[in-house]
């Protein structure tokens, strides 16, 4: 136990609070090597707005924007308090909707694209794998061959472009899914089936492009992983045993094929989160994705400010949660 | 070379179906130079006509005729993938070949910023970056941004052909003879890596398009400059679908479908072959 947290668990905590590390560095020093001042673009706004505001007012709002951008003292001040606020939980109030908190709006715009991405990768993962496994079982099946083209052809296809091929066709050209949306507008959100069963038919295009194109990724990989381990030499044992063939494909094939295919979600998630942001914006669908939409629409920098930290610390947990699972599937691991 | 792209045309159907795609978007491309049209010019021509024979791609509501300014869009998409490409391959190998070479300490620090930057989501940083300099992003910085993005895949695969390639004898030979890590590491270990670099530009290429794509439909890079992205931005504020012109909308996408299929199909297709296992597997040893 005492070796498995040496060698296991602290690499991999201190690999996590690495990644953390390098994404506030950059998102803190991004900002700096702009060209634009964001101050001084609030300000010129403020005025191009119309509104008189006296020369004093100005300086006023000048000091009070530079305080809330955190560009006051040394830059090394300015990022140790950046650290600050952040270990605080205080990203700022959002500019466009001011003064709501930024962390308020992204604590309502989360619980949608968590639960649309956990679902989607969970099942576009499962049905891949087990595809793939029997694929590679069953090579010279038309049925597998099919499958086998499709996921090839779908694989490289960008997150954007199968999105809007899945709303012209589902959505404009046959109709049978709603346009945008996780729920027609003016609906109350509510915990009852019938609005549950909306949510569900609004999320079926959005998750549809998010499983299909993971769906032909896990299914390639899992068959160049298994048409390796077939002709091993315990699974030749197996079948001479007389071992029924799913024991076989299941318990000595696909198991050991596992644990690579949970290290690739692992390293796959931060893609896999992108492609999600963007597919959100295609259907209106209301999680992070479009939050940042309109944050880069309303010019809102804190707001993106906050999603880009949001979405960092959230990969890197997910993954170290990944890390924390994969020992469970993995019997050398588990009994030290 | 001619032998190989011969052999691969024959024995491999991806390869076929990658070649003929790429051909089509390259002759597209390399027709952008004889363009009777100025890409930034509207009105030339009439505007929302659908396609015909004349007309392949139809024109748009801004009066550009499509397929030549998909013929530009293709050019300077193809053009950023390839700096991209060229940018974080200097850096994977650069890491590659020195973690896997040096080991030790240098090889834990560099592995553990290498695997930070694998599981950044790099699209909210993107998004960070672009919005700050607010669409002034020409195409070049960003290719060269998306360069500094995209290493990290490939330096691990390099560092675990060169953890391979130190115990040959002839790495101790070249050692012994008093050859510098670095020339060690060019000399000896880099032709071996090349093949995989090769094959990984392509992804590359594919990874930094469909990122431009991303960024442009979000209206955050330069929108005045056609690319694959920049086509679907115009046709989305013009809202190309509600007003009926399909081709506009259409264009980029089966543009875009063919130049993707084409890059990762070449890709898989390079990547069985410079594995000689399945190369043998195929001809049935």
């Amino acid at each position: 136990m005492r070796k498995f947290i040496l060698n296991y668990l602290i690499p991999r905590i201190g690999q996590y609070l690495m990644v953390i590390f390098v994404g506030v560095t950059l998102t803190f020093i991004i900002p700096r090597l702009s060209p634009n001042d964001p101050v001084e673009t609030q300000v010129s706004q403020m005025m191009m707005s119309g509104s008189h505001v006296s020369p004093e007012e100005i300086e006023h709002l000048r000091e009070a924007l530079t305080e809330m951008y955190g560009l006051s003292g040394s830059p090394w001040e300015q990022y140790l308090a950046f650290w600050g606020r952040l270990l605080r939980g205080d990203l700022g109030p959002s500019l466009s909707t001011f003064p709501t908190p930024v962390s308020t709006l992204l604590g309502r715009a989360m619980p949608w694209t968590f639960g649309l991405l956990l679902t989607a990768v969970l099942i576009s993962w499962v049905i891949g794998n087990v595809l793939g496994a029997i694929a590679s079982y069953h090579e010279g099946n038309p049925a597998i061959r099919l499958v086998d083209i499709l996921s090839q052809a779908v694989r490289p296809i960008p997150y954007y472009i199968m999105a809007l091929v899945l709303l012209v066709v589902f959505a404009y050209y046959i109709p049978i899914f709603p346009f945008s949306g996780a729920y027609p507008p003016g609906m109350h959100v509510e915990l009852s089936w019938s609005f549950a069963m909306t949510v569900i038919r609004h999320s079926i295009l959005p998750a549809l492009s998010l499983i299909l194109i993971g769906l032909g990724g896990w299914f390639i990989g899992m068959k160049s992983l298994t048409s390796n381990i077939i002709s091993e030499d315990y699974v030749v044992y197996a079948e001479n045993a007389g071992l029924r063939q799913n024991t076989i494909l299941y318990q000595y094939v696909m198991r050991n094929a596992l644990l690579p295919q949970i290290t690739g979600l692992a390293l796959q998630l931060g893609l896999i989160f992108s492609g999600a942001l963007i597919m959100e914006v295609v259907f209106g669908y209301p999680g992070m994705g479009l939050l940042t939409l309109q944050a880069v629409m309303a010019n809102d920098y804190t707001l993106i400010m906050g999603i880009t930290l949001l979405s960092i610390v959230g990969v890197a947990t997910s993954v170290l949660i990944l890390d924390f699972i994969y020992p469970l599937f993995d019997p050398r691991v588990r009994h030290q | 070379m001619l032998t190989v792209i011969r052999d691969l045309l024959k024995y491999d159907g991806r390869f076929r179906v990658a070649f003929v795609f790429l051909l089509m978007i390259f002759s597209l491309a390399v027709l952008s130079v004889v363009s009777p049209h100025d890409p930034g010019a509207t009105f030339k021509v009439p505007a929302d006509v659908p396609p015909s024979l004349s007309r392949p791609f139809g024109t748009n509501s801004r009066g550009q005729d499509l397929f030549w300014w998909m013929a530009f869009a293709v050019r300077n998409s193809l053009l950023l993938g390839l700096v991209t490409a060229i940018v974080s391959r200097v850096i994977a190998i650069f890491v590659g070949l020195t973690s896997g070479y040096r080991g030790g300490t240098i090889d834990r620090v560099l592995m553990s910023i290498n695997d930070s930057f694998v599981v950044l989501p790099v699209l909210p940083i993107l998004i960070l970056l672009s919005f700050l300099f607010q669409g002034r992003l020409n195409l070049m910085s960003l290719a060269i941004i998306l360069g500094l993005f995209g290493w990290p895949w490939d330096a691990r695969l390099i560092r675990a052909q060169v953890l391979s390639l130190k115990e040959r004898a002839f790495t101790r030979t070249s050692v012994y003879s008093g050859a510098s890590p670095f020339r060690t590491s060019m000399k000896e270990h880099f032709p071996f890596v090349l093949p995989i670099v090769f094959a990984t530009t392509i992804n590359n290429m594919l990874w930094a398009i469909g990122f431009e794509v991303t960024l442009s439909v979000l209206g955050l890079s330069d929108v005045t400059i056609p690319t694959i992205g920049t086509a679907i931005y115009w046709a989305n504020q013009h809202q190309a679908l509600v007003a009926g012109i399909w081709w506009w909308l259409g264009a980029p996408i089966i543009v875009a479908i063919v130049l993707f299929l084409g890059l990762y199909l070449l890709f898989s297709s390079l990547n069985e072959y410079i594995d000689p296992r399945t190369r043998l597997r195929r001809i049935g040893a």
